[in-house]
């Protein structure tokens, strides 16, 4: 029985705004507030809340047959949380069907994975954990920024314990084989792979409402046709896109909720049913071992990383980046971190991208490659130097690494050093109380007697306490 | 095909833009194969590369009848036109022209270049286009810049053959709008009654279309190209500026049209910032002074400099030296410059008035007048090597694919649909 994995990324950049390298060291402040907002909203209005409400409909529709992922990087969450929150609200509502899962992506939509193993773990972890407080599911399946996957990434995911993650079928991977099996890592053979069916989602995301494409117009049947022709033993079939290709790639008016909507109707006729990542991982066996030396992704027609990292400036602005991840994470200090995470958002690379396209680019604020690089490249210059003066440049990260674990490690001995104050201290007014009381004894005894044993322990107590403090 | 062609200067005798674009022209129509132009030229020494065109010395060709022997005229002008051509000249002189200045050759001299009198050499020039427009035989005429546009007109009336004006410039560039009525005058004229307008650029073809309220069917954009560059001046090696001071680099005529303020201001507030960036103004012309004065102001002399004009190698050798090459042109028609630097591997910056921006991708692009844009640009040049690589690398070889050759196949289609062949 074939099964439809439906998958939908929610991440929105935070727009930077037009920083002049007069900026730099006056002006920490690096966001365009104003296009955030327009874009954000925009994007709910047009996009989000009436593709979610449609997904909704489609599960309370077809008692809970009709199930859906999603994934949403943590810089996206906060830009949903000021500018959109009835998105969340409208998501938490679809989490509550039961029929809906949430994957684990590094928090930054970055490209960490490349980079540095310790940022991307960290980040991964940290996204994971805010899902959990919206939503109360702790993601199992993992999909990095822009599905990039490699054998490394693979083995890494496997190890902080994921059972899946999602990446692309590209051709020059797959071979002759086919995307509609589950695969596994070459390097980690407990994590399975679920593949992107390129075709079936570029014909939604990318060509719905284009009149030129010969499979113009596309109807849910003929699309559940398509999948219901595939070969027997061809089962899963993964169908992952942005949400906003539904109402922005796609406009609303080409009726391509309407097509959604159809979907699970014309999938029941045809014995098809929908799953979630999770569910396909516990059901489904691998069938074989994937082998992906070089880094792939679900960009542009070369399906590799050349969007981000295709031109020098691009590689410049990303080593230099990630040069400093050690000492951010290190150092963790709010504010730094913040910026931390929208400056290594992949989609500031990609605005930098020199490749001739022909799905034509939005570049956000900058009006070519060289004005994006020339303005990252001043916010990073100035992001540099803040870290750099965090703590002098010439300590090495070893060393601060040491310094700081030292300064943590005396901050518990402190900690543990006043509780024992406490302890004594109460130790201390007890035996004063007892003193106190004995005295009264004494002093109801009257005669003669005048020598108290007490103060002799009552001293060396003291002079305990006082010996400690120092300490 | 056989095309008339009025031009006013020509290589090696260089005075400006067109020169050069006329070379061009000429050689990428050559390329084609079936074209074979004359070129009419007012002054030419003789030196002219005669492989792409006939070249007709307008200052010897005889508008009034002299009687004068065979040996005689060889002597005189035998170095730039066939004794032969003379005679046949003088046998379609059309008027008696015995008041106006002529010499013992029955012809006009001219003085070349752009000289105070030029109104009057303009007409001159026209007059004698009535002799050889009745001598020659040609299928169409194609007539460069306003300063020939009547000569063109001239031969179009004398022959019914179809006019091509060549757009390089108009006076709305030269004069941030403040039109000469005269000029203006001769420019509409012309374009009236032309059948094909050429411009070398969207933005001169938009000027022309609304300032001199042409029909947009007939007005067409070709954009002119470059030549690469000679052994010579490619060996000319690029000093290695890495960690060093930098150099940018304006070049041009010191004039309104080429916004020489606004890189004066943006060289300011780059040296606010940062002490290791060195600015340099070549090129003469009537806002110089006032540029130096400015330089002074804002207390940027001493890392602010003036060579003066320069001329054939010097303008590479100071293009090569460069780290960016800037050109914040109000309003340029086509602008040669910056495609000479990418030659050279400089990265270059221009503003988005210009029509060489229409065609360029490996540059960066901003308003002239937006200095903020134009400072934060030649900062991130000088301090991303990165990006100085990239567009010096990028540059180089996108201008190699601008040649002369297709603006000449493209010329040559355009004279097809005029013709109606």
């Amino acid at each position: 029985m074939k099964t439809i994995c439906l998958y939908f990324e929610i991440h929105q950049v935070v727009h930077l705004k037009r920083y002049r390298f007069f900026d730099i060291g006056t002006d920490h402040y690096y966001y365009d507030d104003f296009e955030n907002e327009r874009s954000v909203s925009d994007i709910a209005e047009r996009s989000y809340i009436p593709a979610l409400n449609t997904l909704l409909q489609m599960i309370r529709d077809n008692g809970n047959a009709f199930k859906v992922a999603f994934s949403l990087s943590g810089v996206g969450i906060e830009q949903l949380e000021m500018h959109a929150p009835q998105v969340l609200e409208k998501l938490q509502e679809l989490n509550n069907t039961g029929c809906v899962e949430f994957l684990a992506e590094p928090y930054s939509h970055g490209l960490a994975s490349l980079a540095n193993e310790e940022s991307f773990k960290l980040e991964v972890k940290r996204q994971a954990q805010k899902i959990k407080e919206y939503f109360g599911q702790t993601p199992k399946v993992l999909r990095n920024s822009s599905l990039i996957y490699s054998d490394d990434i693979g083995l890494l995911a496997s190890q902080m314990g994921f059972k899946a993650m999602l990446t692309e079928g590209a051709k020059h991977v797959l071979g002759w084989k086919s995307p509609h099996y589950i695969y596994n890592c070459a390097l980690a053979p407990k994590l399975k792979l679920l593949l992107r069916d390129i075709k079936l989602s570029d014909d939604i995301s990318l060509r719905f409402n284009n009149s030129e494409w010969e499979g113009y117009p596309l109807f849910a049947d003929t699309y559940m046709d398509e999948i219901a022709a595939l070969p027997d033993e061809e089962q899963v079939i993964g169908i992952f896109m942005n949400l906003s290709a539904l109402g922005i790639d796609q406009p609303l008016s080409s009726n391509i909720l309407e097509f959604l909507k159809a979907f699970p109707a014309c999938a029941k006729q045809r014995g098809i049913t929908f799953s979630t990542p999770s569910e396909i991982c516990m059901k489904l066996k691998s069938i074989s071992s994937l082998d992906v030396p070089d880094t792939l992704s679900w960009m542009d027609e070369e399906r590799d990383v050349s969007t981000w990292l295709g031109n020098p400036m691009q590689r410049e602005a990303f080593n230099k980046l990630y040069s400093v991840a050690d000492r951010v994470r290190i150092a963790r200090d709010p504010r730094i971190n913040q910026d931390w995470d929208y400056l290594q958002a992949s989609d500031n690379f990609r605005f930098m991208s020199t490749k001739p396209s022909r799905v034509g680019m939005d570049r956000g604020i900058y009006d070519g490659a060289f004005d994006a690089f020339t303005n990252y490249m001043n916010i990073l210059g100035d992001f540099l130097n803040r870290v750099n003066s965090l703590y002098p440049a010439d300590i090495d990260n070893e060393e601060l690494n040491g310094l700081l674990t030292t300064i943590r490690n005396q901050g518990e001995e402190i900690e543990m050093k006043e509780k024992e104050v406490i302890r004594l201290q109460g130790k201390v007014d007890k035996l004063e109380s007892e003193e106190d009381k004995l005295r009264l004894q004494v002093e109801k005894e009257v005669i003669g007697k005048d020598a108290p044993k007490n103060p002799s322990h009552n001293t060396p107590a003291k002079r305990t306490v006082k010996k400690k403090q120092k300490d | 095909m056989k095309v008339l062609m009025f031009g006013w200067e020509y290589p090696p005798h260089v005075y400006g833009g067109l020169a050069t674009a006329n070379f061009g022209i000429s050689e990428g129509l050559h390329v084609q194969g079936d074209i074979e132009t004359t070129l009419c030229l007012p002054h030419p020494f003789g030196d002219e590369d005669q492989r792409f065109a006939n070249i007709v010395a307008m200052n010897c060709v005889p508008i009034a009848y002299r009687d004068v022997d065979y040996d005689y005229v060889k002597s005189r002008i035998g170095n730039i036109m066939n004794p032969d051509l003379y005679y046949e000249l003088r046998n379609h002189i059309y008027a008696d022209f015995n008041y106006m200045h002529v010499n013992d050759l029955g012809a006009m001299d001219f003085a070349g270049g752009y000289p105070a009198n030029l109104h009057e050499e303009i007409n001159n020039y026209s007059i004698i286009a009535g002799v050889v427009a009745r001598t020659l035989d040609y299928d169409i005429i194609h007539a460069h810049d306003w300063l020939t546009y009547p000569a063109g007109l001239h031969a179009k009336q004398v022959s019914g053959k179809p006019l091509c004006i060549h757009v390089h410039a108009t006076d709305f560039d030269r004069s941030r709008g403040q039109v000469n009525p005269t000029v203006y005058g001769i420019e509409k004229d012309g374009m009236d009654n032309a059948d094909c307008i050429m411009c070398v650029s969207e933005l001169t073809r938009q000027t022309v279309i609304n300032q001199y309220h042409q029909d947009p069917r007939k007005v067409f954009t070709v954009h002119n190209a470059v030549y690469p560059l000679t052994q010579e001046i490619a060996e000319i090696p690029r000093p290695d500026h890495k960690g060093k001071e930098k150099l940018v680099t304006f070049l041009g005529r010191i004039t309104m049209q080429k916004g020489p303020e606004y890189f004066i201001e943006a060289a300011n507030m780059v040296l606010h910032r940062t002490r290791n960036v060195r600015f340099c103004m070549a090129g003469s012309g009537d806002m110089m002074n006032q540029m130096i004065y400015l330089a002074a102001e804002r207390g940027i002399a001493d890392r602010f400099h003036f060579p003066g004009f320069m001329r054939g190698k010097e303008v590479y050798e100071c293009l090569k030296a460069s780290d960016v090459y800037v050109m914040p042109s109000v309003s340029e028609p086509f602008g040669i410059s910056p495609l000479e630097a990418m030659q050279c591997g400089t990265p270059s910056i221009i503003s988005k008035q210009s029509g060489c921006a229409e065609i360029l991708n490996n540059c960066i692009k901003i308003d002239y007048w937006d200095i903020h844009a134009l400072a934060d640009a030649i900062y991130s040049i000088c301090h991303n090597e990165s990006l100085f690589d990239y567009l010096s690398e990028e540059g180089k070889k996108e201008v190699a694919q601008i040649t002369w050759e297709k603006v000449g196949a493209w010329i040559r289609e355009l004279y097809l649909r005029t013709l109606g062949w």
